[in-house]
């Protein structure tokens, strides 16, 4: 049986630190497979205005085109040139519970995130989305510095 | 009676229009405007709120009721038997996991509520008790309710015919569904009545939607700061909605709409907090209440004028039968049209039986409006039209009278709101009049710019022009906009009753389920 791990990518250097952990715990363990999966930080519950509305579904697509083209990609490449097998998943939401749903629906032994890139009076008021993976989390996480 | 008739919010604003008048008087550009205004929408206004021969009913406002009264019985209570399922639809139970950062329903709803609430909570509450008693709370309550049915028919079908653009974006409402609906029913008529409602929803959007919201939002910073000129506010405004409508500065809407639901939020805790400190007059105002909307307890036009105020200020709070919320519903992601009626129908509920009647309590309990101790009926102003106030005021005075005898601050708080109110309703009326105004004259860039222009130069007029024939123009765009869109309903409803069948047998079958996360 072959290991899957996650690994959260946040498109700046904190999630290619990840990345790099995340490719050595999969040499280290052989027969391992890699989901890069990046979050895009949604909520069903904020307020827009009506054009904003109307507009949103294009958005949706554009911003999922453009995370898998400048995130996704260049990652599942990255692995590939290192004999990894590696899939690739861009969602919108929670960082924190997708991550953790994504890794429930993959079966992945464990995810890999690294830590925080929030700063700032958002953190303190509601955490970061790593600590708040890291309580939540149904499986393992490992935080890279 | 003969304002009551005319519906203008007129007299019950005197106290703040008094002294803008004296400077107005200096101000010959104000007076041109208004002079030009009045006498150009006079007939319009006179035609949409002619009583029935014979009585001071006006048409239009029985239009409005009998159609909330025939959806509701048509649906079979909708509004109540799926109460819960709307509540299960906004928290999200029902949404597709794949569909996440698509609109959700809380999104389209809390989108369409800062459309409505806003003056007509405030401002229009106001003169519906200032003027029907506190009797005109219970047909306003009544008008909500029945509206709710009103909403689930209009935005239903905001959904099913909505036009998806080629370029990802959508399209909605009464103009798109009374010529697609109409069409597909084989029946005449459907592109000239869509046409028809596009007309009166631009002048809505500038009336009600724009105009109106300037004059009261100038009102407004005059009562605080001292009167000058009503077209500087309007400038101010113009400027800023041009920003954010035509510039396309995002971060002013942003903020808009993020503490505007706090003002929302803010506005009913301090209701509730004046409420709770005077609980044991709650049940005497529940008692004003009820007794006045069967007898009048001695106000302008008695039992009707109570119960004609009411309705007319929850319609033109909720806009129920308008068909307006239908073009802000309709960008919702769901493969089942009918549930975003569902979630609109939550619409009137909150907006004229939980925030209007909040208002309306906490102006009978602060005791704002003088009672006769020995008849215990109220006593009316000199002139005999509205009930007379402890510091002669109306509207939005009144309420900020009310609330500031238990909080003294809270007027303050109360200006910025409806300065909010106001801006973020215009904003919301900018896209309705927009979607109207693409649907007569084609999408394109050069075609959006006219009508935007057009929308800022309005918001000068409204600020400067005084209230009288604002208002009544106003109000008489908003309801020409319900007489097309309800006429139309009553050919459409037939499918949203078959969509409401099979969602409603799925649904019971377990073949509907909720999503978890």
């Amino acid at each position: 049986m072959n290991a899957k791990l996650i690994i959260g990518l946040d498109g700046e250097a904190s999630g290619s630190r990840a990345l790099s952990y995340g490719k050595k715990l999969s040499n280290l363990i052989g027969d391992c497979a890699i989901v890069v999966v990046y979050v895009i930080e949604w909520s069903p519950f904020t307020f827009q205005t009506a054009e904003e509305n109307a507009q949103r579904h294009k958005r949706r697509e554009e911003e999922l085109k453009i995370a898998q083209e400048r995130i996704i990609d260049p990652a599942i490449k990255q692995l590939a040139a290192d004999g990894i097998t590696a899939t690739g998943i861009v969602r919108h939401g929670d960082v924190a519970d997708t991550l953790n749903a994504i890794a429930l629906e993959e079966g992945a032994e464990q995810i890999v995130v690294a830590r925080s890139s929030e700063g700032g009076i958002s953190r303190r008021l509601f955490g970061s989305a790593t600590s708040n993976l890291v309580m939540h989390a149904s499986v393992p996480v490992t935080v890279v510095g | 009676m003969n304002n009551m008739t005319k519906f203008g919010l007129t007299s019950a604003m005197t106290a703040l229009a008094a002294n803008s008048a004296l400077a107005q008087e200096a101000v010959s550009l104000d007076e041109k405007v208004n002079a030009a205004f009045a006498s150009s929408t006079g007939w319009f206004v006179s035609f949409i709120f002619s009583p029935f021969p014979g009585t001071s009913f006006p048409w239009i406002v029985m239009w409005l009721v009998i159609a909330a009264t025939i959806f509701t019985l048509y649906f079979g209570f909708v509004q109540f038997r799926f109460f819960g399922h709307a509540i299960s639809l906004v928290k999200g139970d029902y949404s597709d996991p794949n569909d996440k950062g698509e609109v959700s329903h809380f999104q389209a709803l809390a989108t369409a509520l800062s459309g409505t609430v806003g003056l007509g909570n405030i401002a229009g509450v106001a003169v519906a008790v200032g003027i029907g008693g506190p009797g005109a709370t219970f047909w306003m309550i009544m008008a909500g309710l029945m509206g709710m049915a009103s909403k689930f028919v209009e935005c239903t079908l905001g959904v099913k015919y909505r036009n998806e653009l080629a370029d990802g974006t959508v399209s909605g409402g009464p103009m798109y569904y009374i010529s697609k609906g109409f069409a597909e029913k084989g029946l005449p008529g459907g592109k000239i009545l869509a046409v028809l409602f596009a007309i009166f929803c631009i002048l809505g959007a500038f009336g009600g939607g724009n105009m109106f919201q300037a004059n009261q939002a100038h009102a407004q910073i005059a009562g605080i700061v001292g009167d000058y000129p009503g077209w500087i506010t309007g400038i101010v405004f113009a400027v800023v909605v041009f920003m954010v409508i035509v510039g396309g500065i995002k971060s002013i809407a942003n903020v808009t709409e993020k503490v505007v639901p706090i003002m929302g939020v803010m506005y009913v805790g301090a209701a509730l907090i004046i409420l709770a400190v005077n609980f044991d007059m709650i049940g005497w105002a529940f008692g004003q209440i009820f007794e006045g909307a069967f007898t009048g307890l001695g106000v302008a036009g008695g039992l009707v004028g109570a119960l004609i105020q009411g309705f007319k200020r929850a319609a033109f709070s909720n806009e129920a039968g308008v068909g307006s919320a239908a073009i802000a519903h309709s960008a919702v992601k769901t493969n089942e049209p009918i549930t975003e009626g569902f979630v609109s129908l939550l619409e009137p509920l909150i907006d004229t039986v939980v925030i209007c009647t909040m208002t309306a309590l906490v102006i009978i309990i602060s005791q704002q409006l003088i009672i006769d101790q020995e008849t215990g009926n109220y006593v009316l102003n000199e002139a005999g039209t509205a009930i007379a106030t402890v510091g002669g005021v109306g509207g939005v005075a009144l309420t900020s009278a009310a609330f500031g005898a238990s909080i003294s601050w809270f007027p303050y708080i109360l200006a910025i709101a409806v300065i909010l109110f106001a801006f973020s309703t215009m904003i919301s009326w900018s896209y309705y009049g927009l979607k109207a105004w693409t649907y007569l004259f084609g999408e394109g860039k050069a075609s959006e710019l006219v009508f935007k222009i057009l929308f800022c130069i309005f918001i000068v007029i409204g600020a400067a022009a005084s209230l009288g024939p604002v208002i009544d123009f106003s109000d008489a765009a908003i309801f020409a906009m319900a007489v097309v869109n309800i006429f139309a309903l009553y050919f459409l409803m037939g499918v949203v009753r078959e969509e409401l069948a099979s969602y409603a047998s799925r649904l019971k079958s377990g073949e509907i389920v909720k999503h978890k996360g």
